[in-house]
């Protein structure tokens, strides 16, 4: 039966059309996956079913729930849908809750808002919620205040506000985007549990085909605004009918074409070792008579790299991989250890020698932030130059430099006069790979460098770099937490946890047969097409 | 004690000490003998060398560093130069002026910066809201004084609802309430401007937090975001700029007191500078900065009233 | 207002930002007031149509006339020719001392920001914050107390306090800055403390710095005002807005354009500095801008 209709809705915020004429349904108990990637008018649907459209939206067509046409309802009426009829989970638990105000009260504020409820009364069933999404009142009274909790704790509290009147409607935009894959997993598995329980229908965002395979009983593909195609999870990616879904399908488990790693010379260092490397931060002080506490982010860390190696280094958040990756490039001090770059010992107290320096350059996650907006190209991707002082090349033979190093990635030498802004996503992270490329390093860092693409540009990306790594003989040491990007582009992977390397190994035999708990764990809680897909046949993943 | 407390209280220590040291240390460099300037240029060598002595000036700075500092423990202020009286006697009797004409001005800045600001952020891109933006705007570049004056020419000389000047004394606390009137409402014309203003800002800033957004999916109207959510995540901005107006209150009385002639605090630091009294100068201006310090203590325990994340560490 | 509610705007081109600036109603007064002052204060450098100090007792106080365009004060004298050398009395008491707290200022907080979480940063701070204890106006009188009333000691005065706000300001966007991933690559680049200062940090917060500067202009004309109306700004012969209110006080209910003049002087002068500010923060901050439509 259907709950949810919506009819050729189109949207246009400030006269730029987003949406297109989107046709979508969902069923009581049902739950429907919408994927997209950015930019194809996913949440903006979701929004415009709370009607909380941002100021200068129109939207046209229908939304019908239960056949009540919400584009029609004034102000008024919507405020007393939303929450009771509807509720909706956001992406971003950390600055979803009101810092200043407790866990309880902002879980009773549903209530008392919809329902004349006491406030005694609302209290009760603020618990009861936050009971039923696994926060226990030993352990969280209703007293907790946001910051307290952690990231999936919060995210419960966000969806014991959305369900706390047991709504007939759930949205969930990106629900576990912003959260590690273990507490991904318990999060995937409480929502299917609620909507079971309460026999509520789901709409549930989401960019990841691996998320929505294992939870959904029906997918919506879009793209630039429009439905590309919506069927049974099942059917829609067995069959692949569709040109955009099975190119979706095929990027998001791409695995790009890699040469075997070259034996290492013989004699020859390896490209980067690390012994041992200790890194502290000293913790704010709690008492003006203590000394202040440390917490050792890097607790002995070892590893090294040989040319033409691809290393892979997972762990979720707070594992310290980032802070060693700064470790290494000399970003910070270690209390502890040794970095050795190709024979050379990085010093500690001093950083590194702009020698050193050469042989490593680095790639950030985010593309927009890694370049400073008021240069151009040319200078952007020249600045390791600074490296090498007065060997720097200079005149043509610089020219010559930038063209070859943006021809290399794949861009035009003409794009050397432009200005970071006038790219997109994917153009400026291969304009961060020839900044690195530049001064012909021997490793790369890889921080996160394809977390902030669509799965499409990623795929190229990765592409790219497998290519660059077996012509040039590059080094990586490659950053993430997606462990399917790490299996894809790797030869050997180090897992970490709480400052420490718990395994390592050749990335296919790790993947296959994990040795550590921790990896065991992190390995289950991922989610895959194939196992999702195939538990389809067998019923629903999650449950 | 939560750690939040004994280190902002360490830091409000600290900061009397450097002020005392750096009031104390501009002073010292002043050319010219007090004690030659009470006397006159014909005294004696020897009733100036037992002036000196009485007054403590012929011990070594350190020395008289720590006598001033120890006697302000004690309320002890030293002996004006000029009046022959307790420096802390003329300080009582000013305080009574200036300070509650500073939080006399406070209250009315508050009483119409709240509502206004409120009204502007709720009814954003208004005519209200333009209308409010635009008024201050003009109320932030009035300089106090001059409001003053006009205060005084339009309420005090063309209808005589008020007086023009001078303080009849507390025993009418009512009569004493009414002379302080013009004087506070210019004091506080332009600040009020500023809170107003930054009270809008600081809602819109708010209103734009994901946070926000949860309520509004909870089914609250805007007007209910903006009471229960946004209004005391705004405070915190708002508090810091309270805290900093307070001092420009109390020091901005100092040139409207002058306006209206009223024996405050301002008054007594002119006179003791033209008449080189500078223990008087010394006296006042240390107390003017405790004061400021101990509002900025004040407003950072405030803070932690308002937010849970600096009430409880553990 | 908050420092980092206004800081680090993502740059866009220079040609955008003065079509923004155009199309900014704010900007556009604000920056026609200021040229108009600005353009009297130079005019009287070589006309003005009195000498400012020439007494002319038989017609004193007389009120707006084709003769005296803003009238006459109690010797007589011709108070338009007094308001345009005020002008340039009051706009380079405040400009000095803005530029005293932008050229200390600034280089402290980035290289603060530069040395962050160290004793040096903390001592910055801190130090910061014991100016802040002491409301401009008693730095001024102490200083007085100490060398004397003059409109020197008024910019040692005024720039004194500025020194912290644009310390805090540009620490504030530079520690913002610093955590950026184009700092972090400017870092791998070999480039140390003070060049990235210069090279990355600077540029990215002169925004910040330009609007904060209109204020502080508008700050510094205010308080120069108010210290020569209680007589520690500028001395006699030399006119001074703040002056001349303090002269026309008593005789207010007898001329009150004695006193309305030199105030709605300082009242537009300021008014349209902050009007500019008010839209260069506009221009610089597309999100602000957005937010507007």
């Amino acid at each position: 039966m259907t709950l949810l209709a919506i009819e050729k809705l189109t949207l246009s915020i400030g006269g730029v059309p987003i949406l297109k004429g989107v046709d979508l349904s969902v069923g009581k108990g049902e739950i429907l996956g919408v994927i997209g990637e950015s930019g194809s008018g996913k949440s903006m649907t979701a929004l415009s079913v709370m009607q909380l459209l941002p100021a200068g939206a129109e939207a046209g067509g229908a939304i019908r729930l239960d056949g009540a046409d919400l584009l029609g309802k004034s102000e008024r009426e919507m405020c007393a849908i939303r929450g009771r009829d509807i509720g909706m989970v956001f992406q971003e638990p950390m600055t979803a809750l009101n810092p200043l105000k407790t866990i309880g009260d902002q879980v009773a504020e549903t209530v008392r808002t919809h329902t004349g409820a006491s406030k005694a009364e609302a209290a009760a069933v603020a618990r009861d919620t936050l009971d039923r999404v696994g926060l226990s009142a030993e352990r969280f009274p209703l007293e907790r205040y946001p910051h307290e909790l952690s990231g999936g704790q919060r995210q419960r509290v966000v969806i014991a506000m959305a369900i706390a009147l047991k709504p007939r409607l759930l949205i969930a935009d990106e629900p576990t985007t912003a959260l590690d894959v273990t507490t991904q997993a318990q999060i995937l598995t409480l929502l299917k549990r609620l909507v079971d329980e309460d026999g509520m229908g789901m709409i549930f965002i989401t960019h990841d085909l691996a998320v929505v395979a294992g939870l959904a009983d029906r997918v919506a593909i879009m793209r630039r605004g429009e439905l590309v195609e919506t069927g049974p999870t099942a059917k829609v990616f067995r069959e692949l009918s569709h040109s955009y879904t099975r190119a979706l399908f095929e990027a998001s488990s791409h695995v790009p074409a890699r040469a075997p790693v070259p034996p290492p010379e013989p004699g020859a260092p390896p490209v980067l070792s690390a012994e041992k490397v200790v890194r502290d931060y000293r913790l704010p002080r709690r008492s003006l008579f203590q000394p202040a506490a440390h917490f050792r982010a890097v607790d002995g860390v070892s590893l090294s790299i040989e040319r033409g190696e691809n290393v892979g280094l997972v762990g979720e958040s707070g594992s310290g991989k980032s802070t060693l990756a700064r470790a290494i490039m000399a970003l910070e001090p270690l209390q502890g250890g040794a970095v050795i770059l190709d024979g050379e010992t990085l010093n500690a107290a001093t950083g590194a020698s702009a020698k050193a320096r050469r042989k490593m350059q680095v790639v950030f996650q985010d593309p927009y932030g890694s370049f400073d907006p008021r240069h151009r190209v040319s200078r952007l991707i020249t600045e390791p130059f600074h490296l090498l002082a007065s060997e720097a090349p200079t005149g043509a033979e610089r020219e010559k430099r930038i063209a070859e190093a943006l021809e290399t990635v794949g861009l035009s030498a003409s794009d050397a006069n432009k200005y970071p802004h006038e790219f997109s996503g994917g153009q400026r992270q291969r304009i961060a790979i020839a900044r690195a490329l530049i001064i012909r390093p021997a490793l790369i860092i890889l921080d996160e460098a394809v977390s902030a693409l669509d799965v499409s540009i990623r795929a190229q990306i990765l592409d790219l770099l497998a290519d660059l790594s077996s012509r040039l003989k590059l080094s990586y040491l490659f950053i993430s937490h997606d462990l399917h990007v790490v299996r894809a582009i790797t030869d050997r992977v180090l897992v970490m946890k709480s400052g420490r390397i718990v395994e390592s190994g050749p990335t296919e035999e790790v993947f296959r047969s994990p040795q550590h708990p921790y990896t065991q764990e992190l390995l289950a809680a991922t989610p895959t097409l194939e196992t999702a897909l195939a538990s389809h046949s067998a019923g629903s993943a999650f449950r | 004690m939560p750690s939040f407390l004994l280190g902002r209280l360490a830091s409000l220590i600290l900061s009397l000490i450097a002020a005392s040291v750096v009031i104390f240390l501009v002073l010292e460099v002043v050319p010219g003998d007090p004690a030659q300037f009470m006397l006159g240029l014909n005294a004696q060598p020897d009733t100036l060398a037992a002036l000196r002595a009485q007054m403590g000036l012929d011990q070594p700075m350190l020395v008289r560093y720590a006598s001033w500092v120890l006697g302000m423990l004690h309320g002890d202020f030293g002996t004006s130069y000029t009046y022959r009286v307790p420096v802390s006697e003329l300080i009582n009797a000013r305080l009574i002026v200036s300070l509650p004409l500073a939080i006399y001005a406070l209250a009315l800045t508050i009483a119409v910066a709240f509502p206004v600001g409120i009204l502007a952020a709720a009814r954003r891109n208004s005519k209200t809201d333009l209308a409010v933006m635009g008024t201050t705007q003009l109320g932030v570049a009035i300089p106090n004084f001059w409001f003053a004056m006009l205060l005084v020419l339009v309420f005090a000389v063309t209808l005589h609802w008020f007086g023009a000047g001078g303080f009849p004394g507390w025993q009418n606390p009512w009569l004493g309430l009414r002379a302080l009137t013009l004087p506070a409402i210019a004091l506080a014309l332009p600040q009020a401007s500023i809170l107003a203003r930054v009270m809008r800002s600081a809602l819109l800033d708010t209103l734009g937090e994901d946070y926000v957004r949860s309520a509004r999916a909870k089914g609250l109207t805007r007007r209910q975001t903006l009471w229960r959510h946004a209004l005391r995540n705004a405070l915190i901005p708002v508090l810091t700029i309270i805290g900093l107006q307070f001092s420009f209150l109390l020091a901005g009385g100092i040139i409207i007191e002058n306006v209206f002639f009223l024996p405050g605090l301002g008054r007594l630091v002119f006179q003791g500078i033209t008449q080189r009294d500078l223990i008087v100068v010394k006296s006042v201006v240390m107390l003017l900065v405790f004061a400021v310090i101990l509002v900025n203590f004040l407003v950072d325990l405030s803070y932690a009233l308002v937010d849970p994340r600096l009430r409880r560490q553990r | 207002m908050s420092v980092e509610a206004i800081a680090v705007a993502p740059a866009e081109k220079s040609d955008s930002y003065v079509r923004a600036a155009l199309r900014s109603p704010s900007f556009m007064i604000g920056a026609v007031i200021t040229a108009i002052v600005l353009l009297a204060a130079l005019m009287s450098f070589v006309w003005t149509p009195y000498y400012y100090a020439a007494q002319d007792i038989p017609n004193k106080l007389k009120g707006m006339s084709a003769a005296h365009w803003f009238g006459t004060d109690q010797f007589g004298r011709d108070i338009f020719s007094m308001i345009i050398v005020g002008a340039r009395t009051s706009i380079a008491v405040a400009l000095v001392a803005v530029g005293v707290g932008v050229v200390i200022g600034v280089p402290l907080g980035l290289w603060a920001a530069a040395k962050r979480g160290t004793l040096f940063d903390e001592l910055i701070m801190r130090a910061n914050d014991l100016v802040f204890a002491f409301p401009a106006l008693l730095i001024a009188v102490l200083i007085t107390a100490v060398f004397g009333p003059g409109a020197v000691n008024a910019i040692i005065a005024i720039g004194i306090f500025n020194i912290p706000v644009f310390a805090r300001l540009s620490r504030g966007a530079a520690l913002t800055l610093w955590t950026r991933e184009f700092i972090l690559a400017a870092r791998v680049a070999g480039k140390g403390p003070v060049r990235i200062s210069v090279e990355h940090i600077l540029p990215n917060i002169i925004n910040t710095l330009v609007v904060q500067i209109t204020i502080q202009f508008a700050l510094g004309i205010l308080a120069d005002a108010g210290l020569a109306y209680v007589g520690l700004g500028a001395q006699p012969p030399t006119p001074s807005w703040g002056k001349m209110l303090a002269d026309a006080q008593n005789l207010i209910a007898m001329a009150p354009h004695v006193a309305v003049v030199p105030g709605l002087a300082i009242v537009i002068t300021v008014l349209g500095l902050n009007l500019m500010g008010d839209g260069l923060r506009d221009v610089f901050d597309p999100r602000l801008r957005r937010s507007r439509q």
